[in-house]
């Protein structure tokens, strides 16, 4: 039985909730032994993004402090895990022997399920037309293409819509949402265009900061269309 | 943000034409290249963005020495190198090349090059007419306005625009159809091309080990511009130099299909100096300058020497969400998109527009889709670090005050359950203003969660 250690990203935990709880029901049937460490806090990314290197790296140590004998870290967000999987190399010497080995431990939700536990049918049911929105560090960083749609294709009663922008980027981009808000925007639009287009009744994802973009625009245009994380799809029954 | 890109940005953003016509140019480009990159269409892709981008850190790591064996080549094939430093040195050789040669008319082809060093302004200031013969570069020479776009430089303009520039300034009669468009252009710049003293072309590479410029180009006009004058100049940057003869087999390989979607483009001319005995075409003098203008500055640092790998494929630009939005009339300086997004804070400074690395998203779409693996969003982030560092941004000592509160609270968790919820509350209450302002500006906010994960986590386990 693997064992699974939760890292839900400040994002999840304050604002989706629901996300983590999806998430680790997902985890829990599909067979593996889950544990949640409550010292966890974030990843450092908002400042490591934002050019705070050293503020960056504090949290960082931190992180590693509190997983640094967990198996298996898996993550609700592909950007998060990218963070730690690639950058934190970024923040220490080549040498340092708490980030060896980072990469292969820290794993993309989806792609956990399909690629480590191989699994691509979890069981779920829900009957509505989706569409994907690869998120872009998922998509680029963390070479998570395939499994969400495997893992949505197994879906019970769900139909898969690709829209023609998919790899296209949503806008959010972390603090680049409030500095260039206009800029952000307007990305946003051309995202929903696509989305409208496809036909859906809801857009997944991997990352929930991109759905709380693509939510906040499709809510802002009055469209009835809504966002669900992967994890609340996989966890629909 | 500088007030006056904050202008543009927005201009560019109001004007749904604009935006129209910059979404279908560069989703154009962008398709095409999809197409003739694709496993099906190209099957050793990825391995020759590899290989290109070996060959660029090599010849880079040993610029010194490639350099040298390119003088030596151009010279031994009669033609000759001017080292420049910078703008000046390289406008001053021109100039003073037209006046001893008693020429006041100059034919160009397209040269981001020379866009760097305002180069047409500068020779018209002493009297020297400098035409543009690429039919963008043209229009836009006649607009009196700069490059929209590394290879599309009038991607902005409509036929519609044009027809009426062309009428205004050219006297000629109302035409909207591109070929009719093209035919008015050819008649008056044909005239030029007859008697220009001098033509100008940029390069798009330059070979050591045969002394060789090359040029890639589909309207013919940079061939016509380098033969049918008695003297050509080419002004290329330092680091468009590469080893061999046998390496342009990569980078031609990558260069048409990653700018425009085609396997090679049109003309690939592959000069190699003055006219020599007995051969019947080609110019009589050939000088190439090499204009360094900061280039050293960037080769000189480690991590960030390779954004001088790029080839001016533009594929970054017609990929790049930003790009798309906000047009190339929104960045400071010619070279626009992501790469100029990396460029123009190490040639100009940091100093000079902080904001410029942070607007990005970070998508990564752009080192997706660079031929020569240009690692755009690190280089980015290396910039942003080093903007922090020097606190120079706007609003940049409430920032960093804000990042060390915050990297201290992610520190203690027991506090941090604690701060968020009543922070979030206290900032749903206060005046709409900073982040949460802008936020909202664009799109609704979901409210934060009752309880957190943490807090459910913990009453599930009980």
């Amino acid at each position: 039985m693997p064992r699974v250690s939760l890292f839900v990203t400040c994002i999840v935990d304050q604002v989706f909730p629901q996300v983590g709880l999806a998430m680790a029901g997902v985890l829990d049937r599909a067979g593996c032994e889950i544990e949640f460490r409550e010292a966890q806090t974030c990843c450092g990314q908002p400042a490591f993004n934002s050019g705070y290197r050293r503020e960056a790296r504090t949290v960082a140590e931190y992180f590693l402090q509190v997983f640094e004998d967990a198996d298996y870290i898996v993550v609700p967000s592909g950007s998060c895990a990218s963070m730690i999987a690639h950058h934190y190399a970024e923040l220490f010497d080549a040498g340092d022997t708490r980030i060896a080995g980072l990469a292969s431990r820290v794993w993309e939700f989806s792609r956990f399920l399909v690629d480590v536990l191989h699994v691509e049918d979890v069981g779920a049911r829900l009957e509505r037309v989706a569409t994907y929105h690869d998120g872009c560090h998922a998509l680029r960083e963390m070479r998570t293409k395939e499994a969400p749609r495997r893992l949505l294709e197994h879906v019970r009663g769900l139909r898969l819509a690709e829209m023609d922008a998919a790899e296209e980027c949503c806008g959010f981009g972390g603090t680049f949402s409030v500095k260039f808000p206009e800029v952000s925007g307007g990305m946003a639009r051309t995202k929903i265009d696509s989305i409208l287009r496809s036909g859906a009744e809801i857009v997944v994802s991997t990352d929930s900061s991109c759905l709380m973009q693509i939510q906040g625009v499709l809510s802002r245009a009055g469209t009835g269309v809504r966002t669900m994380h992967l994890a609340e799809v996989l966890d629909s029954r | 943000m500088a007030e006056p890109y904050q202008h543009k940005i927005a201009n560019a953003l109001g004007d749904p034409k604009l935006q129209l016509a910059i979404y279908s140019a560069t989703g154009r480009l962008a398709d095409g290249r999809r197409r003739t990159v694709s496993t099906e269409a190209f099957p050793d892709y990825q391995e020759l963005r590899q290989h290109a981008h070996e060959i660029k850190k090599h010849t880079l790591n040993h610029l010194d020495f490639y350099l040298q064996e390119l003088e030596r080549n151009v010279e031994a094939r009669g033609g000759r190198v001017i080292w420049a430093r910078d703008g000046q040195e390289a406008r001053a050789f021109i100039r003073n090349l037209a006046r001893e040669r008693a020429t006041n008319l100059i034919v160009k082809s397209k040269s981001m090059t020379t866009e760097e060093i305002h180069l047409n302004e500068h020779l018209a200031q002493d009297g020297i007419e400098a035409v543009e013969t690429d039919l963008g570069e043209y229009i836009l020479q006649l607009a009196g306005e700069k490059p929209f776009h590394i290879i599309a430089p009038a991607l902005h303009k409509t036929r519609e625009d044009i027809a009426h520039l062309f009428e205004r300034r050219l006297h000629a009669a109302h035409e909207t159809t591109p070929e009719r468009l093209t035919a008015i252009a050819r008649a008056a710049l044909r005239e030029k091309f007859l008697e220009a003293g001098i033509g100008i072309t940029g390069a798009n590479f330059l070979v050591a080990d045969s002394g060789m410029v090359v040029l890639v180009e589909n309207e013919g006009n940079a061939r016509l511009s380098c033969s049918a004058p008695r003297i050509h100049v080419a002004v290329s940057g330092i680091e468009k130099v590469i080893p061999r003869a046998q390496d342009l087999g990569v980078f031609l390989n990558l260069l048409g299909r990653s700018a425009t979607g085609q396997p090679l483009s049109v003309y690939t001319s592959f000069l190699s100096g003055p006219r020599r005995e007995g051969e019947l075409d080609g110019p009589e003098e050939f000088y190439l300058v090499l204009l360094d203008n900061g280039r050293t500055k960037v080769l000189a640092d480690a991590e960030k020497r390779q954004s001088l790998y790029c080839i001016r494929c533009g594929a970054c630009l017609n990929n790049c969400p930003v790009y798309r939005k906000i047009g190339g009339y929104s960045y400071p300086w010619v070279y626009s998109g992501p790469i100029g997004k990396i460029l123009t804070p190490q040639f100009m400074g940091v100093h000079q527009d902080p904001w410029l690395p942070f607007a990005s998203s970070l998508c990564g779409a752009c080192a997706e889709v660079c031929p020569v693996k240009i690692e755009i969003p690190k280089i980015l982030l290396a910039l942003r670090a080093e903007i922090t560092e020097a606190g120079i941004q706007k609003g940049g000592m409430v920032e960093k005050l804000a990042f060390r509160m915050w990297a201290w609270l992610m520190r203690h968790p027991r506090i941090y359950e604690r701060v968020a919820p009543v922070a979030a509350a206290a900032a749903s209450r206060l005046p709409r203003a900073g982040p949460l302002k802008a936020w909202l500006s664009q799109r609704d906010l979901p409210p934060l969660a009752r309880r957190s994960f943490r807090q459910l986590w913990r009453e599930r386990r009980k």
